[in-house]
């Protein structure tokens, strides 16, 4: 048993050689009676008997050894290259609501540069009364808040658009990652510059070849935008733009600029590169939607799913996964077992916070049937999470960005999973 | 002012006039006009930013060839899955729309804007304002938007029409989606029935980790194993270790140049068997004329050739494509000749 369950393999191949060993007595519901002794109860155990590592093997630990296939993952045939490209958080295999940086998801458009806290600037120009310039330490030197929200790309289950097309929750919708962020709030640096009235938006760009600039309208700027340097207690990631990133609560994840090296107030939107040609969203009649800014209320079971079937046969069952709004706090979501026939309500593990995940759980009973598993959040504003085939009616089949429709797994009686598409 | 006060007012006026009234913390220090003018290269959709200076589309086309067809294509037409600039047209409303800079994007001066902070791509910030506008005017051309006689510049910029300018609405999801989806939701008797109407493992597009983990272990481990005895005597001589240390400092190369099994020509040139072979000898690579000029006298590249060049590549041949700024670190000049030499042709 043991040995099976070792390297718990995300492929459908890993699965049925889990599920054969698993066997019969697995399947049969309730407490199983053991025939002979457990070895591992009665016979020592090596780690019982020997010694484990000393407390200066490990200055900063990796996830022990046999939970190394909870990383990220890339899918080779979506970008040109991989230096200007994403990948995917494995939520699958994650529970409660915080991402730890090491497999949150990445998408740089220069790659991930290496920029020391020393060789670190920040500017403040543009329609201010005194630009200005400060380095890394300026900035930990501002009053500074804690917050946990969570950063979704635009482009979350954008493949999915057209039809069920990538088998795995880490792909369909791993483009998520949710930390606690310490930061200066924007408005702060905005009023240490003094912003001149004529300024309307704020230009951010970041240090890499990419610069990957937008705009952000004044109004968000100084409501709850974060320059922020540390994610769940540490320094930001390189690849999450260490030393110093933007946080923009709720917004999709182009504009939470990485490496931040200039902050411009201007009296109109620059239309980058970012928010033109990349980041609008086509409808059917050929015009397209710009300053889709907001993420909005959205959901997924990440347990069972592709990834992580059901290998434990009938009986108790936990279905778990995470839901978010970018207009608020999630106050609802309801999972259904058959396609969205009939719904029950999930319980929340706490209460929803503003634009962070939130984690849902479904504790119920499995008789070994088929399911296909959804789930729908709603949010603070009475907002429900759409199916897919509404989003389609209003926009079309030719959207990347803002996919937030309802999710199905196909549930099998062997309880493997697949994403699929229903009527 | 008692920073209550100044947070009170900056709230009152955020709603009409957002002005907020500087600061008291006295962080930071003024920005120099130097250095406001090294980094606000912003181009403002009015053509406001814009520098002095013009480019004519035939001058675009050979400046073109040089820096950009490599991913983008000779007639910026794309090469495989690298940005198509040109075509498209019509297509917006159709199934798989092709966006380009003729077909989708509104304004200009984001592509002036663009390539010339951020392409060509691993070699950003190279190319001059005269430069910029020919490639800006080579494209306009490449989507039959300007004649082939044509030159852009500061001064005729603003007068250029972009195809689909008019093609942008701003969000409207909160007229056109969040109305129709507010509400109790429906929790009995939602359908009449359910049918799985599409499957993801038909189309079978999900990467297969166990056979990408296994097929990314096998190289690694024959690098790491005991030097056995191999045509290549460059191969066996070279110490493992330093090997292993040049594949990490080969990261900062990764952009432009691959090498390997299948490794093809990117940006730069692919590497397999450079070591030991004459400059500029890739067939189908487009070299700078610096490189082919040191070709022709004869430049084979080695340890020595290839560390000098590494350790300052502009001072070393002036006038080459290769946008890196060097390598300063002897030791990982001497990783990268180990670890380029470990890929024979």
């Amino acid at each position: 048993m043991s040995e099976t369950f070792k390297g718990k393999s995300t492929s459908r191949r890993g699965f049925l050689r889990g599920a054969a060993a698993a066997g019969a007595g697995a399947l049969a519901a309730g407490a199983a009676k053991a025939a002979t002794p457990d070895p591992l109860i009665v016979e020592p155990q090596p780690w019982a008997q020997g010694l484990g590592e000393g407390v200066d093997v490990t200055p900063y630990g990796l996830p022990i050894q046999f939970e190394n296939d909870v990383v990220r993952r890339n899918v080779d045939w979506l970008t040109a290259d991989t230096i200007s490209s994403i990948n995917f958080t494995p939520i699958h295999a994650l529970d409660g609501t915080i991402t730890p940086q090491g497999c949150a998801f990445e998408r740089h458009h220069s790659g991930a540069i290496e920029l020391a806290k020393d060789d670190y600037r920040l500017m403040i120009n543009g329609l201010v009364d005194t630009p200005l310039v400060f380095t890394y330490a300026d900035l930990e030197r501002f009053p500074r808040e804690n917050h946990v929200y969570f950063c979704e790309c635009a482009a979350n289950t954008g493949m999915e658009w057209a039809g069920a097309q990538l088998n795995g929750a880490q792909f369909t919708h791993g483009m998520i990652h949710n930390m606690e962020y310490t930061g200066v709030p924007l408005r702060t640096i905005l009023e240490e510059a003094g912003v001149k009235t004529e300024g309307k938006w704020v230009y951010v760009e970041g240090a890499d070849a990419s610069s990957n600039g937008r705009s952000i309208p004044m109004e968000k700027a100084l409501d709850d935008v974060l320059v922020a340097f540390k994610a769940n207690g540490e320094a930001l990631r390189k690849e999450h733009g260490y030393p110093v990133r933007l946080v923009v609560p709720g917004w999709e994840g182009n504009m939470w600029v990485k490496w931040l090296r200039r902050i411009e107030v201007t009296d109109a939107a620059v239309q980058s590169r970012e928010e033109t040609s990349k980041y609008t969203d086509t409808l059917e009649d050929g015009t397209s939607r710009k300053w889709t800014w907001e993420m909005d209320a959205k959901s997924v079971v990440t347990s069972p799913s592709p990834q992580a079937p059901i290998t434990h046969g009938t009986g108790p069952l936990v279905i778990s996964g995470l839901a978010w709004s970018g207009r608020g706090a999630i106050t609802r979501v309801d999972v259904s077992k058959d396609g969205g026939k009939t719904w029950e309500t999930a319980r929340l593990a706490k209460p929803g916070e503003r634009m962070a995940l939130t984690r849902f759980y479904l504790d119920t009973t499995w008789d070994g049937t088929e399911m296909l598993l959804q789930s729908r959040a709603m949010d603070e504003t009475g907002y429900v999470q759409p199916t897919k085939t509404q989003l389609r009616e209003v926009r079309g089949l030719n959207s990347i960005y803002h996919n937030n429709c309802i999710q199905t797994w196909w549930v099998k009686p062997n309880g493997e999973a697949e994403n699929v598409e229903v009527s | 002012m008692s920073k209550f006060l100044k947070f009170t007012l900056a709230a009152g006026f955020a709603i009409s006039a957002t002005a907020v009234f500087a600061g008291d913390f006295g962080l930071g220090r003024p920005a120099l006009p130097e250095e406001i003018a090294a980094w606000d290269v912003k181009i403002m959709p009015d053509g406001r930013g814009l520098p002095e200076g013009s480019g004519d589309v035939w001058t675009g086309d050979e400046v073109f060839a040089e820096n950009c067809a490599v991913c983008h294509g000779d007639f910026a037409e794309g090469v495989g899955n690298w940005p198509k600039l040109a075509g498209g047209w019509d297509t917006l409303d159709h199934e798989d729309p092709l966006k380009t800079v003729g077909s989708y994007w509104p304004y200009l001066s984001t592509v002036w804007d663009y390539v010339n902070r951020s392409m060509p791509f691993g070699n950003a910030q190279s190319l001059s304002n005269d430069e910029v506008y020919a490639i800006t005017a080579y494209i306009l051309y490449s989507n039959n938007l300007v004649d082939e006689d044509f030159t852009l510049s500061h001064e005729n910029f603003a007068e250029v029409e972009m195809p689909n300018a008019g093609g942008f609405i701003v969000d409207d999801r909160a007229e056109t989606e969040y109305a129709k989806w507010t509400g109790e939701p429906c929790m009995e008797n939602c359908k009449d029935e359910v049918k799985i109407t599409m499957r993801a493992r038909v189309l079978d597009v999900t990467p297969d980790v166990e056979e990408a983990e296994a097929a990314e272990a096998e190289p690694v481990a024959v690098a790491v194993a005991e030097p056995e005895p191999a045509p290549e005597p460059e191969v066996a001589a070279v110490d493992p270790a330093l090997i292993e240390a040049g594949e990490k400092v080969f990261k900062k190369c990764k952009a432009c140049h691959q090498v390997g099994e299948g490794a093809k020509d990117r940006a730069g040139p692919q590497l397999n068997g450079v070591m030991g072979r004459a400059a500029g000898s890739v067939e189908g690579f487009k070299y700078s004329k610096a490189l082919m000029a040191r070709a022709d006298e004869g430049l084979v590249w080695n340890e020595e050739t290839i560390s000098a060049f590494l350790a300052n590549p502009r001072g070393y041949m002036k006038g080459t494509k290769m946008g890196f700024a060097g390598l300063k670190s002897e030791e990982d000049q001497a990783a990268i000749a180990a670890y380029l030499s470990s890929f024979a042709d």
